[in-house]
């Protein structure tokens, strides 16, 4: 299960991801980011109600930041532990801005 | 719709013999919407032997990234099923998965590791999912018997039993 709750104002948005960011969910993100993300010139995804990300969710991330480095800026935000470890694991935390 | 089963076999093949407690067996089909019946089995083993969250969702991240590669490889022509065996193992504590499918011969752990130091512009998804899982369980090994693809993987979850 994931629930997404964008907040999308003038180019700013904020994605609150709520559940389980895996291999059936990461495609609803996908559809949700992509119609947004070439309007966008900042985007928050806020994690602290997300439990875990696998690597279909990585891939949708990955996706998100090359596309925010080419005109703006992506934030990920509310990092728990077990999230901190995949990203640290896989080089992500070196990749995404994690505040 | 495809009948999901999680009857016990009562005779395992005897390369499949087990070495801790058989808690679960499942036989679900071959494709991504399993994922959700299999973690949530996993998850409700877990919370009954208290096993701690954070190793809890490394172990569903685990699952879900070998059911999906089974998924999305194993049966490149038909549909197929796969077979996951959930056991307790003791001293030291552990959960270890057993997956079982009759699909193409495949072994996850053959496939080349990621560079994880690329920058954003030169990095790929690909094999993450594979990587993760040798990253986060503490055993992962591969066989090929018969016509079966046998992958296990186990994890210790250091606690103790409620």
């Amino acid at each position: 299960m994931l629930n997404i709750k964008p907040t999308i104002e003038n180019e700013k948005a904020v994605f609150v991801l709520e559940g389980r960011l895996d291999s059936m969910t990461s495609s609803d993100l996908e559809k949700e980011l992509t119609p947004v993300l070439p309007d966008l010139k900042e985007l928050t995804l806020d994690l602290e109600k997300l439990d875990y990300i696998s690597s279909a969710g990585l891939r949708v991330f990955l996706l998100a930041q090359k596309t925010m480095n080419e005109k703006g800026k992506m934030t990920v935000v509310h990092v728990n532990e077990t999230i901190m470890e995949i990203f640290e694991v896989t080089g992500f935390s070196d990749i995404l801005t994690i505040e | 719709m495809q009948e999901v089963s999680n009857t016990r076999r009562d005779k395992p093949d005897s390369h499949l013999q087990t070495e801790g407690e058989l808690l679960r067996t499942l036989i679900l089909p071959a494709r991504v919407e399993s994922i959700a019946v299999l973690t949530s089995a996993i998850d409700e083993l877990l919370e009954q032997i208290g096993c701690p969250l954070r190793h809890q969702m490394q172990i569903d991240v685990a699952a879900d990234e070998v059911f999906c590669n089974i998924s999305s490889y194993a049966y490149p022509d038909s549909q197929g099923e796969a077979e996951v065996r959930i056991e307790l193992l003791r001293e030291p504590l552990a959960l270890r998965l057993t997956f079982i499918d009759t699909g193409i011969p495949y072994d996850p752990l053959t496939a080349p590791e990621p560079d994880v130091t690329l920058s954003a512009e030169d990095r790929t998804a690909g094999g993450l999912g594979v990587f993760l899982v040798r990253k986060t369980m503490d055993s992962v090994d591969y066989e090929r018997a018969g016509d079966s693809n046998i992958l296990r993987i186990t994890k210790f979850i250091g606690t103790a039993l409620k």
